[in-house]
Protein backbone atom coordinates (compact mmCIF):
# COMPACT_ATOMS: atom_id res chain seq x y z
CA UNK A 1 0.00 0.00 0.00
CA UNK A 2 1.37 3.10 -0.98
CA UNK A 3 1.19 6.03 2.04
CA UNK A 4 3.00 8.83 2.74
CA UNK A 5 5.85 9.44 5.39
CA UNK A 6 7.99 11.92 6.92
CA UNK A 7 11.54 11.65 7.54
CA UNK A 8 14.38 13.78 9.49
CA UNK A 9 17.60 13.44 7.46
CA UNK A 10 20.67 14.06 8.99
CA UNK A 11 23.06 14.36 5.98
CA UNK A 12 26.83 14.46 5.74
CA UNK A 13 27.82 18.33 4.18
CA UNK A 14 31.36 19.10 2.81
CA UNK A 15 31.91 21.81 0.49
CA UNK A 16 35.26 20.15 -0.66
CA UNK A 17 38.33 17.43 -0.19
CA UNK A 18 40.20 18.97 1.73
CA UNK A 19 37.40 21.45 3.70
CA UNK A 20 35.64 20.53 7.14
CA UNK A 21 32.27 18.76 7.03
CA UNK A 22 29.74 18.19 9.01
CA UNK A 23 26.10 16.40 9.38
CA UNK A 24 23.15 18.69 8.36
CA UNK A 25 19.66 18.17 9.22
CA UNK A 26 16.89 18.50 6.85
CA UNK A 27 12.91 17.68 7.22
CA UNK A 28 11.61 15.47 4.07
CA UNK A 29 7.84 15.99 4.11
CA UNK A 30 5.33 13.88 2.51
CA UNK A 31 7.35 11.01 1.04
CA UNK A 32 5.95 8.34 -1.03
CA UNK A 33 6.65 4.58 0.37
CA UNK A 34 7.12 4.19 -3.33
CA UNK A 35 9.73 6.08 -4.03
CA UNK A 36 13.44 5.12 -4.03
CA UNK A 37 15.98 6.73 -1.56
CA UNK A 38 17.63 8.46 -4.55
CA UNK A 39 14.41 9.72 -5.84
CA UNK A 40 13.78 10.86 -1.85
CA UNK A 41 16.88 12.70 -1.59
CA UNK A 42 15.97 14.50 -5.25
CA UNK A 43 12.47 15.81 -3.65
CA UNK A 44 14.45 17.59 -1.02
CA UNK A 45 17.27 18.86 -2.73
CA UNK A 46 14.64 20.41 -5.32
CA UNK A 47 13.02 21.99 -1.88
CA UNK A 48 16.62 23.02 -0.87
CA UNK A 49 17.32 24.24 -4.45
CA UNK A 50 13.90 26.36 -4.47
CA UNK A 51 15.27 27.67 -1.34
CA UNK A 52 18.32 28.97 -2.88
CA UNK A 53 20.78 26.82 -1.07
CA UNK A 54 23.40 24.17 -2.20
CA UNK A 55 21.30 21.04 -3.02
CA UNK A 56 23.26 17.09 -1.74
CA UNK A 57 25.48 16.27 -4.09
CA UNK A 58 25.60 12.50 -4.54
CA UNK A 59 26.51 9.86 -7.11
CA UNK A 60 24.19 8.01 -9.20
CA UNK A 61 23.46 7.00 -12.76
CA UNK A 62 21.68 3.80 -14.17
CA UNK A 63 19.42 4.00 -10.67
CA UNK A 64 18.35 0.11 -11.96
CA UNK A 65 21.63 -0.97 -9.52
CA UNK A 66 23.65 -2.14 -11.84
CA UNK A 67 25.83 0.20 -12.50
CA UNK A 68 27.86 0.86 -9.02
CA UNK A 69 27.72 4.72 -9.07
CA UNK A 70 25.56 5.33 -6.03
CA UNK A 71 26.04 4.25 -2.51
CA UNK A 72 26.13 5.88 1.15
CA UNK A 73 26.13 4.77 4.39
CA UNK A 74 22.27 5.18 5.75
CA UNK A 75 22.14 4.44 9.74
CA UNK A 76 25.52 2.58 9.68
CA UNK A 77 24.47 0.32 6.89
CA UNK A 78 26.37 0.56 3.23
CA UNK A 79 23.47 0.86 0.87
CA UNK A 80 21.11 1.15 3.49
CA UNK A 81 19.37 -1.73 5.66
CA UNK A 82 17.88 -3.81 3.02
CA UNK A 83 20.02 -6.68 1.77
CA UNK A 84 21.55 -7.42 -1.57
CA UNK A 85 20.39 -3.78 -2.65
CA UNK A 86 21.87 -0.88 -4.31
CA UNK A 87 20.99 2.44 -2.82
CA UNK A 88 18.96 3.27 -5.76
CA UNK A 89 16.95 0.65 -5.62
CA UNK A 90 16.25 0.95 -1.66
CA UNK A 91 12.73 1.97 -1.06
CA UNK A 92 11.37 4.44 1.14
CA UNK A 93 9.01 1.61 2.65
CA UNK A 94 11.59 0.29 4.40
CA UNK A 95 11.42 3.10 6.50
CA UNK A 96 8.73 4.26 9.13
CA UNK A 97 6.99 7.57 9.94
CA UNK A 98 9.03 9.91 11.78
CA UNK A 99 12.25 8.21 11.14
CA UNK A 100 15.59 9.83 11.70
CA UNK A 101 17.97 8.94 8.98
CA UNK A 102 21.94 9.51 9.04
CA UNK A 103 23.14 9.50 5.88
CA UNK A 104 27.09 9.73 5.54
CA UNK A 105 29.87 8.96 2.66
CA UNK A 106 31.56 6.08 2.05
CA UNK A 107 34.63 6.21 5.07
CA UNK A 108 38.18 5.22 4.46
CA UNK A 109 41.81 6.69 3.98
CA UNK A 110 41.81 5.30 0.04
CA UNK A 111 38.12 7.07 -0.52
CA UNK A 112 38.33 10.87 -0.51
CA UNK A 113 35.17 12.60 -0.16
CA UNK A 114 34.78 15.00 -2.92
CA UNK A 115 31.64 17.03 -2.27
CA UNK A 116 28.97 15.89 0.52
CA UNK A 117 28.13 12.02 -0.76
CA UNK A 118 30.52 11.76 -3.34
CA UNK A 119 33.49 10.20 -2.72
CA UNK A 120 36.71 9.36 -5.10
CA UNK A 121 36.85 5.38 -5.83
CA UNK A 122 39.58 5.59 -8.22
CA UNK A 123 41.85 3.64 -5.78
CA UNK A 124 39.35 0.53 -7.47
CA UNK A 125 40.55 1.58 -10.78
CA UNK A 126 43.87 1.65 -9.78
CA UNK A 127 43.60 -1.76 -8.59
CA UNK A 128 42.11 -2.97 -12.13
CA UNK A 129 44.99 -1.27 -13.65
CA UNK A 130 47.39 -3.26 -11.87
CA UNK A 131 46.35 -6.81 -13.29
CA UNK A 132 42.76 -6.84 -13.46
CA UNK A 133 42.48 -7.83 -16.95
CA UNK A 134 43.57 -10.20 -20.03
CA UNK A 135 46.23 -9.09 -22.41
CA UNK A 136 45.53 -11.16 -25.41
CA UNK A 137 45.98 -10.05 -29.16
CA UNK A 138 42.33 -10.28 -30.13
CA UNK A 139 42.07 -11.91 -33.77
CA UNK A 140 39.14 -13.04 -35.51
CA UNK A 141 36.68 -14.32 -33.15
CA UNK A 142 37.50 -18.07 -31.72
CA UNK A 143 34.85 -20.98 -32.58
CA UNK A 144 31.94 -21.50 -30.10
CA UNK A 145 32.78 -23.85 -27.38
CA UNK A 146 36.74 -24.55 -28.83
CA UNK A 147 37.73 -23.90 -25.05
CA UNK A 148 35.27 -26.17 -22.93
CA UNK A 149 34.40 -24.45 -19.60
CA UNK A 150 32.53 -26.37 -17.04
CA UNK A 151 29.18 -25.05 -16.39
CA UNK A 152 29.98 -24.77 -12.56
CA UNK A 153 33.72 -22.62 -13.32
CA UNK A 154 31.54 -20.50 -15.10
CA UNK A 155 29.14 -20.02 -12.77
CA UNK A 156 31.73 -19.56 -9.96
CA UNK A 157 33.29 -16.76 -12.42
CA UNK A 158 29.96 -15.35 -13.00
CA UNK A 159 29.15 -15.14 -9.41
CA UNK A 160 32.36 -13.25 -8.96
CA UNK A 161 31.84 -10.98 -11.85
CA UNK A 162 29.00 -9.76 -10.73
CA UNK A 163 30.90 -7.23 -8.48
CA UNK A 164 30.05 -3.82 -9.85
CA UNK A 165 32.77 -1.86 -7.79
CA UNK A 166 30.21 0.32 -6.08
CA UNK A 167 32.71 -0.06 -2.81
CA UNK A 168 30.27 -0.79 -0.29
CA UNK A 169 32.66 -3.70 0.46
CA UNK A 170 35.26 -1.20 1.75
CA UNK A 171 32.65 1.08 3.34
CA UNK A 172 31.28 -1.82 5.01
CA UNK A 173 34.56 -2.86 6.29
CA UNK A 174 35.77 -2.40 10.22
CA UNK A 175 39.36 -1.93 8.56
CA UNK A 176 38.26 -0.18 5.31
CA UNK A 177 39.52 -3.04 3.18
CA UNK A 178 39.26 -3.59 -0.53
CA UNK A 179 39.72 -7.26 -0.23
CA UNK A 180 36.29 -8.54 -1.44
CA UNK A 181 36.54 -6.12 -4.45
CA UNK A 182 40.17 -7.02 -5.34
CA UNK A 183 39.39 -11.06 -4.40
CA UNK A 184 36.11 -10.82 -6.91
CA UNK A 185 38.39 -9.32 -9.68
CA UNK A 186 41.07 -11.93 -9.33
CA UNK A 187 38.65 -14.83 -8.93
CA UNK A 188 36.96 -13.84 -12.19
CA UNK A 189 40.19 -13.93 -14.18
CA UNK A 190 41.53 -16.78 -12.27
CA UNK A 191 38.73 -19.12 -12.93
CA UNK A 192 38.58 -19.09 -16.36
CA UNK A 193 41.54 -20.39 -19.23
CA UNK A 194 41.87 -16.95 -20.66
CA UNK A 195 42.87 -15.79 -16.93
CA UNK A 196 45.23 -18.07 -15.83
CA UNK A 197 48.36 -17.21 -17.93
CA UNK A 198 48.52 -14.19 -15.84
CA UNK A 199 47.13 -15.57 -12.54
CA UNK A 200 50.46 -15.63 -10.40
CA UNK A 201 51.66 -12.20 -11.59
CA UNK A 202 47.97 -10.36 -11.62
CA UNK A 203 47.70 -11.82 -7.90
CA UNK A 204 50.51 -10.43 -6.82
CA UNK A 205 50.23 -6.94 -8.36
CA UNK A 206 46.59 -6.56 -7.59
CA UNK A 207 47.62 -7.29 -3.71
CA UNK A 208 50.67 -5.08 -3.86
CA UNK A 209 48.63 -2.34 -5.37
CA UNK A 210 46.11 -2.52 -3.31
CA UNK A 211 48.21 -2.03 0.19
CA UNK A 212 49.66 0.96 -1.00
CA UNK A 213 46.82 2.57 -1.85
CA UNK A 214 46.06 2.48 1.82
CA UNK A 215 43.27 0.12 2.22
CA UNK A 216 43.02 -1.75 5.74
CA UNK A 217 44.01 -5.18 6.16
CA UNK A 218 41.02 -8.18 5.56
CA UNK A 219 40.15 -9.62 9.95
CA UNK A 220 37.57 -12.07 8.35
CA UNK A 221 34.64 -9.86 9.94
CA UNK A 222 32.35 -10.89 7.33
CA UNK A 223 30.82 -7.32 7.35
CA UNK A 224 31.79 -6.84 3.54
CA UNK A 225 29.59 -9.99 2.04
CA UNK A 226 27.18 -9.12 4.34
CA UNK A 227 26.40 -5.40 3.11
CA UNK A 228 27.32 -6.46 -0.85
CA UNK A 229 24.42 -5.38 -2.96
CA UNK A 230 25.61 -8.38 -5.34
CA UNK A 231 26.32 -10.74 -2.24
CA UNK A 232 29.85 -12.05 -3.39
CA UNK A 233 30.64 -14.36 -0.85
CA UNK A 234 34.16 -14.11 0.86
CA UNK A 235 35.04 -17.56 -0.58
CA UNK A 236 36.51 -15.00 -2.93
CA UNK A 237 38.71 -14.12 -0.48
CA UNK A 238 39.71 -17.62 0.58
CA UNK A 239 40.74 -18.16 -3.35
CA UNK A 240 42.53 -14.77 -3.39
CA UNK A 241 44.37 -15.70 -0.92
CA UNK A 242 45.11 -19.70 -2.73
CA UNK A 243 46.09 -17.37 -5.50
CA UNK A 244 48.57 -15.54 -3.91
CA UNK A 245 50.39 -18.38 -2.23
CA UNK A 246 50.28 -20.16 -5.59
CA UNK A 247 51.87 -17.29 -7.09
CA UNK A 248 54.28 -16.63 -4.48
CA UNK A 249 55.76 -20.00 -4.05
CA UNK A 250 55.69 -22.22 -7.02
CA UNK A 251 55.29 -19.43 -9.86
CA UNK A 252 58.50 -17.38 -10.88
CA UNK A 253 57.11 -14.34 -10.45
CA UNK A 254 59.60 -12.09 -8.13
CA UNK B 1 65.22 -14.00 -0.18
CA UNK B 2 63.69 -10.97 -1.73
CA UNK B 3 60.48 -12.23 -2.65
CA UNK B 4 60.47 -14.42 0.77
CA UNK B 5 60.16 -10.80 2.59
CA UNK B 6 57.90 -9.39 0.00
CA UNK B 7 55.56 -11.87 0.16
CA UNK B 8 54.92 -11.86 4.11
CA UNK B 9 54.91 -8.13 4.18
CA UNK B 10 51.57 -7.83 2.03
CA UNK B 11 48.71 -7.54 3.86
CA UNK B 12 47.53 -11.04 2.88
CA UNK B 13 51.31 -12.75 4.16
CA UNK B 14 50.87 -10.69 7.23
CA UNK B 15 47.13 -12.77 7.60
CA UNK B 16 49.35 -15.56 6.86
CA UNK B 17 52.13 -15.25 9.36
CA UNK B 18 48.68 -14.89 11.80
CA UNK B 19 47.06 -17.95 11.17
CA UNK B 20 50.51 -20.38 10.80
CA UNK B 21 51.35 -18.89 14.12
CA UNK B 22 47.58 -19.15 15.21
CA UNK B 23 47.16 -22.78 14.68
CA UNK B 24 50.56 -23.47 16.24
CA UNK B 25 48.90 -21.77 19.44
CA UNK B 26 45.82 -24.35 18.94
CA UNK B 27 48.46 -27.37 19.03
CA UNK B 28 49.99 -25.79 21.93
CA UNK B 29 46.80 -25.15 23.99
CA UNK B 30 45.60 -29.15 23.13
CA UNK B 31 49.16 -30.76 24.08
CA UNK B 32 48.59 -27.81 27.24
CA UNK B 33 45.46 -28.90 28.39
CA UNK B 34 45.68 -32.61 27.72
CA UNK B 35 48.61 -32.30 30.26
CA UNK B 36 47.25 -30.14 32.68
CA UNK B 37 44.26 -32.54 32.82
CA UNK B 38 46.40 -34.67 35.44
CA UNK B 39 45.68 -31.86 37.93
CA UNK B 40 42.31 -33.65 38.51
CA UNK B 41 43.62 -37.40 39.10
CA UNK B 42 45.59 -35.27 41.90
CA UNK B 43 48.95 -34.07 43.12
CA UNK B 44 51.08 -37.31 42.58
CA UNK B 45 49.15 -38.16 39.04
CA UNK B 46 50.13 -34.48 38.27
CA UNK B 47 53.96 -34.27 39.76
CA UNK B 48 53.95 -37.35 38.33
CA UNK B 49 53.61 -35.43 34.59
CA UNK B 50 55.48 -32.02 35.16
CA UNK B 51 58.74 -34.70 36.34
CA UNK B 52 58.38 -36.87 33.22
CA UNK B 53 57.71 -33.42 30.76
CA UNK B 54 60.82 -31.64 32.25
CA UNK B 55 62.61 -35.08 31.60
CA UNK B 56 62.75 -34.08 28.11
CA UNK B 57 65.15 -31.72 28.78
CA UNK B 58 66.28 -29.65 25.92
CA UNK B 59 63.46 -30.78 23.57
CA UNK B 60 61.52 -28.67 26.33
CA UNK B 61 64.10 -25.66 25.92
CA UNK B 62 63.72 -25.78 22.09
CA UNK B 63 59.66 -25.72 22.05
CA UNK B 64 60.29 -22.97 24.95
CA UNK B 65 62.32 -20.46 22.25
CA UNK B 66 60.02 -21.71 19.56
CA UNK B 67 56.90 -20.38 21.24
CA UNK B 68 58.92 -17.33 22.20
CA UNK B 69 59.57 -17.03 18.69
CA UNK B 70 55.97 -17.49 17.50
CA UNK B 71 54.51 -15.72 19.96
CA UNK B 72 56.22 -12.70 18.84
CA UNK B 73 55.52 -12.80 15.42
CA UNK B 74 52.07 -13.06 16.25
CA UNK B 75 52.17 -10.17 18.49
CA UNK B 76 54.35 -7.90 16.20
CA UNK B 77 52.76 -8.91 13.06
CA UNK B 78 49.12 -8.16 14.79
CA UNK B 79 49.89 -4.51 16.50
CA UNK B 80 51.21 -3.56 13.05
CA UNK B 81 47.59 -5.38 11.34
CA UNK B 82 45.95 -3.39 14.17
CA UNK B 83 47.55 0.01 13.38
CA UNK B 84 47.51 0.03 9.77
CA UNK B 85 43.79 -0.90 10.26
CA UNK B 86 43.05 2.07 12.97
CA UNK B 87 44.60 4.70 10.21
CA UNK B 88 42.97 2.92 7.04
CA UNK B 89 39.81 4.83 7.72
CA UNK B 90 40.88 8.26 9.33
CA UNK B 91 37.11 9.82 9.76
CA UNK B 92 34.96 7.14 11.49
CA UNK B 93 31.41 6.79 10.58
CA UNK B 94 28.99 8.81 13.54
CA UNK B 95 26.74 5.81 13.00
CA UNK B 96 27.82 2.65 13.80
CA UNK B 97 25.90 -0.52 12.90
CA UNK B 98 26.67 -4.52 12.29
CA UNK B 99 25.38 -5.96 9.27
CA UNK B 100 25.76 -9.35 10.93
CA UNK B 101 28.88 -10.15 9.67
CA UNK B 102 30.95 -9.43 13.03
CA UNK B 103 30.45 -11.35 15.84
CA UNK B 104 32.15 -10.90 19.97
CA UNK B 105 35.18 -12.77 19.08
CA UNK B 106 36.16 -11.13 15.73
CA UNK B 107 34.88 -7.50 17.22
CA UNK B 108 37.21 -7.80 20.02
CA UNK B 109 40.56 -9.73 18.36
CA UNK B 110 43.37 -7.19 19.02
CA UNK B 111 42.11 -6.30 22.65
CA UNK B 112 41.57 -9.84 23.84
CA UNK B 113 45.25 -10.91 22.25
CA UNK B 114 46.75 -7.80 24.05
CA UNK B 115 45.29 -8.84 27.21
CA UNK B 116 46.30 -12.29 27.02
CA UNK B 117 49.60 -11.19 26.03
CA UNK B 118 49.58 -9.61 29.94
CA UNK B 119 48.06 -12.65 30.50
CA UNK B 120 51.04 -15.04 30.05
CA UNK B 121 53.47 -12.68 31.20
CA UNK B 122 52.05 -12.88 34.42
CA UNK B 123 51.39 -16.84 33.86
CA UNK B 124 54.60 -17.24 33.39
CA UNK B 125 56.33 -14.89 36.02
CA UNK B 126 53.39 -16.65 38.85
CA UNK B 127 54.48 -20.52 37.38
CA UNK B 128 57.93 -20.47 35.58
CA UNK B 129 60.13 -18.17 36.76
CA UNK B 130 59.86 -18.76 40.67
CA UNK B 131 61.95 -20.97 43.10
CA UNK B 132 61.29 -24.22 41.78
CA UNK B 133 63.92 -26.22 44.01
CA UNK B 134 61.85 -26.39 47.54
CA UNK B 135 58.59 -26.66 45.98
CA UNK B 136 56.74 -28.93 43.72
CA UNK B 137 55.13 -27.91 40.68
CA UNK B 138 51.60 -28.56 42.45
CA UNK B 139 52.61 -26.83 45.35
CA UNK B 140 53.49 -23.92 43.07
CA UNK B 141 49.87 -24.40 41.14
CA UNK B 142 47.65 -24.54 44.51
CA UNK B 143 48.85 -21.58 46.43
CA UNK B 144 48.43 -19.62 43.16
CA UNK B 145 44.92 -20.96 42.68
CA UNK B 146 43.72 -21.19 45.85
CA UNK B 147 43.42 -17.56 46.14
CA UNK B 148 40.11 -16.37 45.06
CA UNK B 149 41.67 -12.99 43.17
CA UNK B 150 44.64 -14.90 41.60
CA UNK B 151 42.11 -17.87 40.95
CA UNK B 152 39.77 -15.23 39.26
CA UNK B 153 42.45 -13.90 37.10
CA UNK B 154 42.91 -17.17 35.58
CA UNK B 155 39.67 -17.89 35.03
CA UNK B 156 38.46 -14.63 33.14
CA UNK B 157 41.67 -15.28 31.14
CA UNK B 158 40.51 -18.83 30.07
CA UNK B 159 37.34 -16.90 29.01
CA UNK B 160 39.19 -14.36 26.98
CA UNK B 161 41.26 -16.77 25.10
CA UNK B 162 37.83 -18.80 24.09
CA UNK B 163 36.58 -15.90 22.59
CA UNK B 164 39.41 -15.38 20.60
CA UNK B 165 39.84 -18.57 19.60
CA UNK B 166 36.04 -18.55 18.30
CA UNK B 167 36.87 -16.19 15.80
CA UNK B 168 40.68 -17.14 15.38
CA UNK B 169 40.16 -20.98 14.64
CA UNK B 170 37.60 -20.63 11.43
CA UNK B 171 39.71 -17.83 10.21
CA UNK B 172 42.67 -18.93 9.51
CA UNK B 173 41.68 -21.62 7.82
CA UNK B 174 40.03 -19.05 5.74
CA UNK B 175 43.60 -16.81 5.40
CA UNK B 176 44.67 -20.29 4.11
CA UNK B 177 42.57 -20.62 1.84
CA UNK B 178 40.60 -23.47 2.48
CA UNK B 179 36.75 -21.93 2.66
CA UNK B 180 34.57 -24.37 0.39
CA UNK B 181 30.88 -24.77 1.13
CA UNK B 182 31.33 -28.41 1.38
CA UNK B 183 33.73 -28.30 4.59
CA UNK B 184 33.42 -24.70 5.74
CA UNK B 185 30.50 -25.22 8.26
CA UNK B 186 32.71 -28.30 9.84
CA UNK B 187 35.28 -26.11 9.94
CA UNK B 188 33.30 -23.58 12.01
CA UNK B 189 31.53 -25.83 14.41
CA UNK B 190 34.98 -27.51 14.91
CA UNK B 191 36.14 -23.90 15.78
CA UNK B 192 32.96 -23.19 18.05
CA UNK B 193 33.80 -26.62 19.98
CA UNK B 194 37.59 -26.32 20.30
CA UNK B 195 37.03 -22.58 21.96
CA UNK B 196 34.27 -24.36 24.33
CA UNK B 197 36.85 -27.32 25.10
CA UNK B 198 39.66 -24.83 25.72
CA UNK B 199 37.30 -22.63 28.23
CA UNK B 200 35.83 -25.52 30.46
CA UNK B 201 38.85 -27.21 29.98
CA UNK B 202 41.24 -24.46 31.40
CA UNK B 203 38.22 -22.88 33.36
CA UNK B 204 37.30 -25.71 35.54
CA UNK B 205 41.33 -25.92 36.85
CA UNK B 206 40.97 -22.59 39.12
CA UNK B 207 36.97 -23.55 40.22
CA UNK B 208 38.33 -27.08 41.43
CA UNK B 209 41.87 -26.02 43.26
CA UNK B 210 40.36 -22.94 44.48
CA UNK B 211 36.57 -24.60 45.85
CA UNK B 212 37.49 -28.43 45.31
CA UNK B 213 40.19 -29.66 46.50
Amino acid sequence: MTKAINLTLKVWRQQGPDLKGRLETYDAKNISTDMSFLEMIDVVNEKITLEGKEPIAFDNDCREGICGMCGAVINGRAHGPEKGTTLCQLHMRQFSDNDIIVIEPWRAKAFKVIKDLVVDRSALDKIIQAGGYISVNTGGAQDANSILVPQETAELAMDAAACIGCGACVAACPNASAMLFTSAKISQLALLPQGKPEAARRAIAMTRVMDKLGFGNCTNERECEAECPKEISITNIARMNREYLKASFISTVQ
Amino acid sequence: MYWLTKTFTTSIGKKILMALTGLSFCGFLTVHLIGNLTLYGGQDLFNAYVEHLHSLGPVITLFEWGLLLLAIIHILTGSILFFQNLISRPVRYKVNKNAGGRTLGSATMPYTGFILMLFIIFHLFDFHFVDHTNQTVYQIVSNSLSQIGLATIYLVAVIIAAVHISHGFWSLFQTLGANHPKYMPTIKNIGILFSLIIGIGFGFIPIFIAFIV
